[in-house]
């Protein structure tokens, strides 16, 4: 208001009176142009205060708007949702000139919880429902990741299993089995906590005061808070969550118990075929005929849709061979490796290390991904942007094949902000090798600090395509998927 | 959570004779003072596990066993006593109690466990692996050293007969054989198909089956409804599980899977299929999988099932009463090394005198004994590491070393007693020597009459 005030004066004063000091020209032309410009304010004003209460109108409709979501989310994104509730309120005053802008203005996405704040962290520590213990040696930059003693983990829970009894027994042996390390690989963590979400909405009968919409909502968010305490979630997961989310948004309120229940647990069903049966078969028929006959394909870490490539590729009778890479402290190429070989395939394996040095006769490299960013960067497991870089410097061209599903709208620019520590001890050991037992007190020697990260981040501009369900796309197109096919299936 | 508790509390062994009686049941022994049915109860409330079902032998026993539960328990708990008829074994007891069970798993717990094992771990196991049956393994106890020679000339070979020979597998969580020590003669006998399909098992003679065990009860059913020849759990049905777990021929599921005609029906098949491809290779493999995924060119599908276990950390108490032996051993350890389970408050000397309990001039009463309720001692007397009831009247010059003495004992002037068990409403006269002895209930024992490792019983 100031700033129009400020410019107004100046332009009348260009108009009547010579670019001196405006406060001599003020008096000069005294009554006359105090009067106009008294009623120019007065019509300003006028103006300014409708305009602002239309803004005001829209800014209180979008709040309620913003509200409600962040009420239903209150119980797993309390932590999350507080400070950015606010930050958003203001934006909307921000912006208050350009309505239209701001009704097409998305919200930043929540802030995941970050672990080096004491008091945030106090106060999750005394929601929780996994009595987890916070490691000593924590390395600097990774500590706003969580980060717990692995050993006390699984006896702690398995101890408390009939004490927790809002829990549902197929959540629970959910949570059991991530952290016993049982499952990994983004596919098959999201299809079993779909599948245990699945059997709580089976066994979920409305209370007798309560809407089915709201309370079901509540508790599907209490479970996935349980299931996020015993092993953080992916991103992808986080889209089936919403997933569900929106379709028990969707339900009409007409709807009987039976009915909804039968309607989410199709939703489920639907979900997990499309997105992740059909996607994968869609994408095998998509990336086998980028595997020419004489072919050498790189493989590394275990993506189960790279699997299927190379076993359909050979039951096709394509001659080629796969080089399978490997790393510490998982080696979990390991079984993929057997089960190729027992498929027939000619395989060669070796460790990340030597990866420079068998590049220079591969050409073509399949990778697996956990989620794929806005800006084209690929989250995937430690290693892969290491492969991906030294494939680019061979000029061989890097092919990700994910589902859909896995798009995020976020934007990463570094593998330090989302990633999850592992369990440091992996690092400190050799299995097999008792000898090997150096690093045995490490937590006692306070200059040590051990570091097993999981995840790391590759910028696009190593990857030349992603083979998804959607078709074949260059990294650049992913938030154009993401727009159009994101809001007909995860946002309402 | 999906389970149902099952205590199988037995009715009136003869291994414990002549300590228990049909007043007096093997679940009603007291053991520091309280029935050793509790022990279980209390530690099945401290997993909040509040609805239980108690099997026990015999109706008069099911009478007695009831009016104890509903006036300790009446309000915390919801216990349901049912009555089989005797010696069907355990197996036999489940089965007459079938129509009860309607959980997705059972959790079986013999009556006289004594324990602080968290019955939550070996549920949580259970439900983690999928697995058929789950037992609890925990150390076995070595016989304590009795301080006095062990009984005369009976067994001299103090025979372990309690412990088990278990087969694990190299993670340790899996069951792979089981035997009895007692029953092997010579040889050990073990399934070449699991040999191979693990590749190293892992013999042990150092851990005992606790007998608590977690069943899926639709496995249960069906195995005891086929083999009616089963009669116990642990000497049957648990040896057919762990051997059988690679051919396994029971329904993993419940109902049988039907025959699938259609494309619908296929592709829906095909994509469970994939499903179960997709987990099946994100998880870490068992030997189960790898065997049933194993050979090329295999006609014939095979199945497996799992069988888990749980062993308990060393910190934690286990022991079972199932001799008179262990009963001696597990009233030392409950108020000597275990004395968390015992539930009561140690006072400064190391012991637990009731305060009703009177003391004449100059007796001494050491470190882990127990005093019970109203119990009256005499001038003089030593009482060592023993347990005595309530209601009791020592006379002077008495001396009780290492031995149990339950409720309503009359003890005379100058005995002396030592690692033996005396039942209720017993007698003692003056100058009577016990030693490594049992006195049934109601019996008397005659003034200076000298006993070595005798059972004295009222005919």
């Amino acid at each position: 208001m100031k700033f129009w005030r400020r410019t107004e004066k100046k332009h009348e004063t260009v108009k009547e009176v010579s670019p001196d000091t405006p406060s001599v020209s003020q008096p000069l032309k005294a009554k006359t142009t105090k009067a106009e410009r008294r009623a120019l304010q007065e019509a300003q004003r006028a103006a300014k205060a409708a305009s602002k209460g239309y803004t005001n109108g829209n800014s209180a409709v979008a709040e309620s708007g913003k509200a409600s979501p962040a009420k239903s989310k209150k119980q797993s994104s309390q932590k999350k949702d507080g400070p950015p509730v606010t930050s958003s309120v203001t934006i909307y005053k921000k912006s208050g000139n350009h309505p239209l802008e701001k009704e097409r203005k998305k919200d930043p996405p929540p802030q995941r919880m970050q672990f080096d704040d004491q008091n945030r962290v106090e106060k999750a520590k005394r929601r929780a429902l996994v009595n987890q213990t916070e490691a000593r040696n924590r390395v600097e930059i990774f500590r706003h990741l969580p980060q717990y003693e692995h050993g006390n983990q699984l006896p702690n829970l398995e101890s408390r299993l009939f004490q927790l009894d809002s829990m549902h027994p197929a959540v629970f042996k959910v949570g059991l089995r991530y952290i016993a390390g049982d499952i990994s690989g983004v596919n098959a963590r999201c299809t079993e906590m779909l599948r245990a979400l699945q059997d709580a909405i089976i066994d979920y009968s409305t209370p007798p005061e309560k809407v089915l919409i709201r309370d079901l909502t509540a508790k599907i968010n209490s479970y996935v808070s349980f299931i996020s305490e015993c092993r953080p979630l992916s991103i992808s997961m986080g889209n089936a969550i919403r997933f569900v989310k929106s379709r028990i948004a969707k339900l009409p309120l007409s709807y009987t118990d039976t009915e909804a229940k039968t309607a989410l647990c199709s939703d489920i069903d639907r979900f997990i075929n499309e997105k992740i049966i059909i996607a994968d078969k869609v994408i095998v028929g998509h990336a086998i005929t980028k595997i020419r006959d004489g072919d050498v394909l790189l493989t590394y870490g275990l993506s189960c849709v790279v699997e299927m490539i190379l076993l359909s590729a050979h039951d096709l009778g394509k001659k080629f061979r796969v080089v399978v890479v490997d790393s510490r402290p998982k080696f979990e190429s390991q079984a993929l490796l057997a089960r190729l070989i027992a498929k027939g395939l000619s395989c060669m394996y070796t460790h990340i290390n030597a990866v420079s040095y068998i590049m220079h006769e591969v050409t073509r490299v399949f990778l697996g991904a956990s989620a794929v960013m806005s800006n084209g960067t690929v989250l995937s497991k430690i290693g892969t942007a290491c492969i991906a870089m030294v494939a680019h410097e061979f000029r061989v061209p890097v092919l990700i094949c994910c589902e859909a599903f896995k798009f995020h709208e976020r934007v990463l620019l570094d593998s330090i902000c989302c990633n999850e520590l592992g369990d440091p001890d992996a690092v400190a050991t050799v299995p097999g090798r008792m000898d090997i037992n150096y690093l045995d007190n490490w937590t006692n020697k306070e200059n040590l600090q051990l570091l097993n990260l999981m995840y790391d981040v590759t910028p696009s501009d190593y990857i030349s395509v992603i083979v998804t369900d959607h078709g074949m796309i260059p990294p650049t197109s992913v938030p154009v998927i993401v727009r159009e096919y994101g809001q007909e299936h995860y946002i309402t | 959570m999906d389970f149902q508790v099952v205590v199988l509390a037995g009715g009136v062994s003869k291994k414990l004779l002549p300590l228990v009686s049909k007043e007096l049941p093997n679940a009603l022994l007291p053991v520091a003072n309280r029935p050793v049915l509790s022990y279980v109860v209390e530690l099945l409330e401290l997993s909040n596990l509040k609805d239980l079902i108690v099997v026990v032998e015999g109706k008069d026993v099911a009478l007695n066993v009831g009016a104890w539960i509903s006036g300790a328990y009446a309000d915390r708990l919801h216990v349901e006593v049912a009555s089989v008829p005797e010696d069907v074994g355990t197996a036999g007891a489940i089965r007459a109690i079938a129509h009860h069970l309607t959980a997705k798993d059972i959790l079986i717990v013999s009556g006289d466990l004594v324990s602080d094992v968290p019955v939550g771990a070996v549920a949580a196991t259970h439900r983690r692996h999928d697995a058929v049956v789950t037992a609890l393994l925990c150390n076995a106890p070595i016989s304590g050293p009795l301080e006095s020679v062990s009984s005369g000339g009976k067994d001299k070979t103090k025979k372990p007969g309690r412990y088990d020979l278990i087969g694990l597998d190299p993670t340790k969580q899996f069951l792979l054989h089981i035997a009895t020590g007692a029953e092997v003669e010579k040889d050990l006998r073990i399934q070449k198909s699991i040999l191979r399909a693990v590749g190293q098992i892992e013999i042990r003679a150092d851990l005992m089956d606790a007998h608590l065990y977690a069943f899926k009860r639709s496995v249960l059913l069906e195995v005891l409804d086929q083999k009616s020849a089963f009669q116990s759990l642990k000497h049957d049905v648990l040896p057919y599980l762990v051997r059988s777990q690679l051919k396994s021929e029971v329904l993993l599921n419940g109902t049988p899977q039907a025959e699938e005609n259609g494309t619908e029906k296929v592709n829906s098949q095909s994509n469970q299929q994939m499903i179960s491809q997709i987990l099946a290779n994100a998880s870490e493999p068992t030997f189960h999988l790898r065997h049933t995924l194993g050979t090329i060119g295999s006609d014939s599908v095979r199945r497996a099932h799992k069988c888990c276990v749980y062993i308990s950390g060393s910190s934690k108490y286990c022991a079972r009463l199932n001799s008179i032996q262990a009963y001696n051993d597990i009233n030392r350890d409950v108020i000597g090394e275990a004395s968390h389970l015992s539930g009561y408050s140690f006072s400064a000397h190391n012991n637990i005198i009731h305060p009703t309990a009177e003391l004449g001039a100059k007796t001494t009463v050491g470190p882990h004994c127990m005093l019970g309720e109203g119990s009256q001692m005499g001038d003089k007397c030593s009482v060592k590491r023993s347990v005595i009831g309530r209601h009791c009247r020592i006379g002077a010059n008495v001396k009780v070393v290492n031995s149990v003495v339950m409720n309503h004992v009359t003890i005379g002037d100058f005995c002396s007693i030592q690692g033996s068990v005396i039942c209720s409403n017993v007698q003692l006269q003056e100058r009577a020597i016990l030693k490594d002895c049992q006195v049934g209930a109601g019996f008397v024992v005659t003034s200076g009459s000298e006993q070595k490792g005798e059972v004295l019983a009222k005919k």
